[in-house]
């Protein structure tokens, strides 16, 4: 069986930023794995300028933002292989891989990555009530079949969510003479970023219905109309409110979850909150040498602190392979525990290992309501020490908090650090 | 006299803010939180831009169409001039990121560049 | 002129045209749909009943249990995916103790093989994930799952590659009795036929009706359904019912022969032969029932639905099925009131008709029928070794499409380029399952367009999700 040192599986700007990082540490033996015919993963049709601003300190596009990390890699001579499908990771790190030039063949790895990314939540799962007729996109679906493959998915749109790629394509398909409607959202608030709200509906005109819900689908074939109706504070339909639109494509841009079908067959811990990896401060799961990063372990809201993120893990990866791989180095048994509580939906990451952290620690949370001049507050065990005001939080925007090794080391029988946002 | 209701872009909190203008003049700008609202707002009323993200049409390359945008911001009011400009036209691949697909489009002085590379096939 | 015209490709329909196609008969199936089982047997419970709740002395019994036996039986030589799971009837009230004996008292009389009733102990045994107020349980080993609309795929193919003519998209508009013929009159054309075969489901009524005094009228049930991820395809290994009712056997939630789960089916009578929509009181009530089942141990969890999904069956007031010639219409036989076991019948009735035709007009055996038939290859199903053989023979098997069911461009080409094969992208998905899994076709709808596409001949923009007026498109960009 061959063997690498830190196999990556996804080559989107996670699984690239972490083998930049990787390699960067000085580890050689590195294989990315995509299984699209390009590397950079969703940023390809993420064709809207808005990215790299943390960064490159400039506005790119998605496909030039991930350009700059795949031309690094090819610099770096970073192995990789397209078209390659991840069929099975095992605990003991076996890879195994199909393709059509060598079928089905197994790698063994030293440390894993995971860097799949996320998926889009489908109809189903949302439970819309009608008829299943062709003309319903998940949003990104639609955006892959407008801007890689240069196909109309429809005339007269209708969106339910208001997530960042709903709000895009609002303004794509507009600008492909598409009649866009309406934006729908069932929560009182939109999960997209303001900027979007203002740039892609608002300047089309384009109405943003907010405690609204698609509650029925019409046409046999293919769609002819959606009812919406508003819905109470129950996130049920109100009776009454109900309003036709015609329509012959519905796009669907109601959240997305992270893909860890492969995490779970190699009996990685899952967070039910973040439906993604349990990881510790160096982004590593339960099972030792498989770290993840990216949108595989928590849905980020900006690519920068993917590339970010991933880049630790990349880094980690490379410290495991150097320096425990295949010793009898463990990391210490002390774990602080990081919590998220009243207002504060999870955390990345929710454990610490002192002796294996570094100089500062970001971590990454999202809030569970819209916050208007609340703090976040960061206790360790009973006592805050921290206490930031924020002029507004949403949970369609990630939160952070940065934690010092040395104020960890010096509080005496830390145990339990918890995030909160509190009123005062 | 003239007032116009704007949302802030500048943060999350998305201030809603009323400019007041007389003979394209700003004279007043309230509701907003921060001097970045002040600013947004002034800017947004008197030369709104924009940057312009599409596709264009290509011929004999792994793909069949390659992302462009404007090379620099261009006046919103120029959005569908561009677009319209852009609608029929049809590059070659290869295509590099930064190749010039439409000079000046709209007479706006401001390039469409392509934002991807294509191969040719 | 046609020997034979069968109407409907349901499973009724499929099963039928497969035995007569073992005849020298010259044969058509005609199906208002673009595929086979796009109709009743496309959205159903997916289950081979045991037969233990049919009324004794009723052809519904009699059918039911031959079905039973037969289903196992082709499944040898038409390789469609079925497998024998089992069927549990769950007493959970100590007062209706009573009801499972009058059922294995039924079960017995209708021939139903090896059922037995088991204590709390046993049950628990067997599926550790049922009620704890489980009193007793009905055992029924001869119950089963199937992937309805394989079945018709199988049957299909198999009366395609002996010669059974099929034309899709044809809808009946009138049917006109002649001197010892039939006039099919269709939206594509008039037909003349010798004998009819009305397997029509829920429009078999007004087929009957329109050559026969003796009127019918069927009724259209809803069913509707909860999918949930294959996570949960292992709660229960065996199908669980609760004691039968009066609108048929209750909620159950069942193994999918998939390997996922579904809660249902309601039960509504609907005005509208072709309301397949779901509706939301019936989606809120069977995710209520879910999370308080008193057949299961835990809440089903509601974020593990993909999907669900809504399908009629025909009904008849008198609740029997009838299978014969209509008296006033000689050499038109009618399937009527093909509902539940009608899946599980289907093998059966089909047998019982061409009895029927038979006896009639004893048409000569064919002396090439070929009997065997493959299903579609499933790389997932095969050995590492299989696998890369494959592969290394066809490429395309090394190239996966649909990520979450993981189906390869080979299996796609395979679908498409077999006797009545693929021609829409839900005829990919029952064939392959490409699409059919946790993201509902969010990534492989724009690779399998193109696989279709290229496959068929056609442009991308003719590609439909099923048939007639479902294009996925509407043109290319910068396009008017």
């Amino acid at each position: 069986m061959k063997s690498y040192d830190v196999v990556i599986v996804g080559g989107g700007p996670a699984g690239l930023a972490a083998a930049i990082a990787a390699k960067k540490e000085g580890i050689d033996s590195i294989l990315i794995i995509e299984r699209d015919n390009q590397l950079g993963g969703i940023l390809n049709q993420c064709i809207h300028n808005g990215f790299g601003l943390h960064t490159f300190k400039e506005e790119l596009t998605g496909p030039e933002y991930a350009s700059r990390f795949i031309d690094q890699a090819a610099e770096l001579n970073i192995e990789y292989k397209l078209h390659t499908m991840v069929c099975d990771i095992s605990k003991d790190k076996v890879v195994t891989v199909m393709n059509r030039e060598e079928g089905m063949v197994m790698y063994q790895a030293k440390a894993v990555i995971l860097a799949m990314g996320c998926r889009e939540r489908p109809r189903g799962a949302l439970n819309i009530p009608g008829y299943r007729p062709a003309g319903i996109y998940s949003a990104g679906t639609a955006q892959r079949l407008v801007n890689m493959e240069g196909f109309m998915p429809g005339k007269k749109v209708v969106i339910l969510g208001s997530g960042d790629i709903g709000l895009i394509m609002a303004r794509r398909m507009t600008f492909e003479g598409a009649d866009v409607q309406v934006v729908a959202e069932v929560m009182p608030y939109s999960g997209g970023l303001k900027r979007n709200i203002v740039q892609c509906l608002d300047d089309y005109d384009i109405p943003l219905m907010l405690s609204h819900t698609v509650i029925d689908i019409e046409g046999t074939d293919r769609l002819t109309g959606v009812v919406i109706a508003e819905v109470g504070p129950d996130r049920k339909p109100i009776p009454g409110t109900e309003v036709h639109y015609d329509c012959d494509t519905l796009l669907l841009s109601c959240g997305l979850i992270p893909e860890n079908e492969l995490s779970k067959q190699a009996e990685v811990e899952m967070n039910p909150v973040t439906n993604g990896p349990l990881v510790d401060e160096s982004l590593e799961t339960n099972i030792e040498g498989v770290f993840a990063c990216g949108n595989v372990l928590h849905v980020h809201d900006l690519v920068d602190y993917v590339s970010e993120e991933a880049a630790m893990a990349g880094k980690n990866a490379a410290h495991y392979v150097k320096e425990r791989y295949g010793k009898e180095v463990a990391k210490s048994t002390d774990v602080i525990d990081i919590k998220a509580v009243e207002g504060a939906r999870y955390t990345v990451p929710t454990t610490i290992h002192l002796d294996s952290m570094a100089d500062l620690l970001t971590v990454r949370f999202r809030v569970a309501d819209v916050f208007k001049d609340s703090y976040i507050s960061v206790y360790f065990n009973d006592e805050r020490v921290q206490h930031r005001r924020k002029q507004v939080m949403a949970p369609g925007e990630m939160e952070q908090i940065i934690l010092k090794k040395k104020a960890l080391e010096e509080f005496e029988g830390l145990k339990t650090i918890t995030v909160k946002i509190e009123k005062e | 006299m003239e007032k116009r209701e704007l949302t802030c872009i500048g943060c999350p909190l998305g201030c809603q803010v009323t400019v007041t203008m007389d003979n394209g003049v700003v004279t007043d700008v309230t509701g907003n939180t921060c001097p970045r609202g002040d600013k947004y707002a002034r800017e947004e009323v008197t030369n709104p831009t924009r940057v312009v993200t599409s596709i264009v049409k290509v011929e004999g390359g792994n793909l069949a169409a390659v992302s462009v945008k404007t090379k620099d911001v261009i006046p919103k009011g120029k959005i569908f001039e561009t677009l319209e400009e852009i609608k029929p036209v049809v590059v070659k691949a290869p295509v590099k990121i930064g190749d010039v697909i439409v000079p000046n489009v709209a007479g706006t002085g401001v390039d469409i560049v392509a934002t991807k590379n294509i191969a040719a096939v | 002129m046609y020997d034979i015209i069968v109407i409907g490709a349901g499973v009724t329909g499929t099963c039928t045209a497969r035995e007569l196609s073992k005849y020298q008969v010259d044969m058509c199936v005609i199906e208002k749909g673009d595929d086979v089982a796009s109709g009743t047997s496309k959205a159903n419970s997916g289950i081979v009943h045991g037969g233990y709740d049919c009324k004794p002395g009723t052809l519904m019994a009699e059918m039911n249990v031959r079905g039973n036996e037969l289903l196992y039986e082709l499944a040898e030589d038409l390789d469609y995916p079925i497998k024998k799971n089992g069927s549990l009837i769950v007493c959970t009230v100590p007062e209706e103790r009573g009801k499972l004996d009058v059922l294995l008292d039924q079960a017995n009389k209708n021939g139903v093989p090896g059922c037995r009733i088991i204590d709390k102990e046993e049950a628990l045994a067997m599926e550790p994930n049922l009620t704890d107020n489980t009193v007793a349980a009905l055992y029924v080993p001869t119950g089963g799952i199937i992937c309805p609309w394989g079945l018709a795929i199988a049957m299909g193919e198999n009366a395609a590659m002996n010669g059974c003519e099929f034309k899709f998209e044809t809808e009946v508009e009138n049917i006109i009795k002649k001197d010892g013929y039939y006039e099919v009159v269709t939206d594509q054309g008039t037909f003349e036929t010798k004998i009819v075969v009305n397997a029509a489901g829920v429009y078999a009524d007004k087929l009957h009706n329109m050559v026969s005094e003796d009127k019918k009228e069927i009724i259209a049930r809803r069913g509707e359904y909860l999918l949930l991820d294959k996570e949960m395809g292992d709660y229960f290994s065996a199908t669980v019912f609760p004691l039968p009712g009066k609108m048929g056997k209750g909620i159950l939630c069942a193994p999918t022969i998939h390997g996922n789960m579904f809660v249902g089916p309601s039960a509504t009578d609907i005005e509208d032969k072709d309301g397949v929509e779901t509706t939301q009181d019936i989606l809120d009530d069977l995710a209520y029932k879910a999370q308080n089942s008193y057949l299961t141990r835990t809440k089903l969890p509601m974020n593990k639905v993909i999907t669900s999904f809504a399908g009629l069956r025909a009904h008849l007031p008198e609740h029997e099925f009838i299978v014969e010639e209509a008296k006033d219409a000689p050499g038109f036989f009618d399937a009527l009131g093909i509902e539940s076991p009608g899946l599980t019948s289907s093998p059966a009735i089909a047998e019982r008709i061409v009895g029927q035709i038979q006896e009639k007009y004893n048409f000569p055996a064919k002396d090439n029928f070929i009997a065997k038939r493959k299903d579609v290859i499933h790389m997932e199903d095969l050995s590492l070794e299989e696998k890369n053989a494959l592969i290394k023979e066809k490429p395309e098997y090394g190239s996966i499409v649909c990520r979450c069911e993981m189906v390869t461009e080979g299996e796609i080409m395979d679908a498409i380029n077999r006797p009545i094969g693929a021609r829409t992208m839900d005829g990919i998905k029952r064939r392959t399952r490409a699409g059919m899994g946790r993201c509902q076709a969010g990534f492989c709808t724009p690779r399998t367009m193109e696989i279709l596409s290229r496959e068929l001949g056609v442009p991308m923009t003719e590609i439909t999700k099923k048939g007639k007026g479902s294009n996925l498109l509407v043109g290319k960009i910068k396009e008017d």
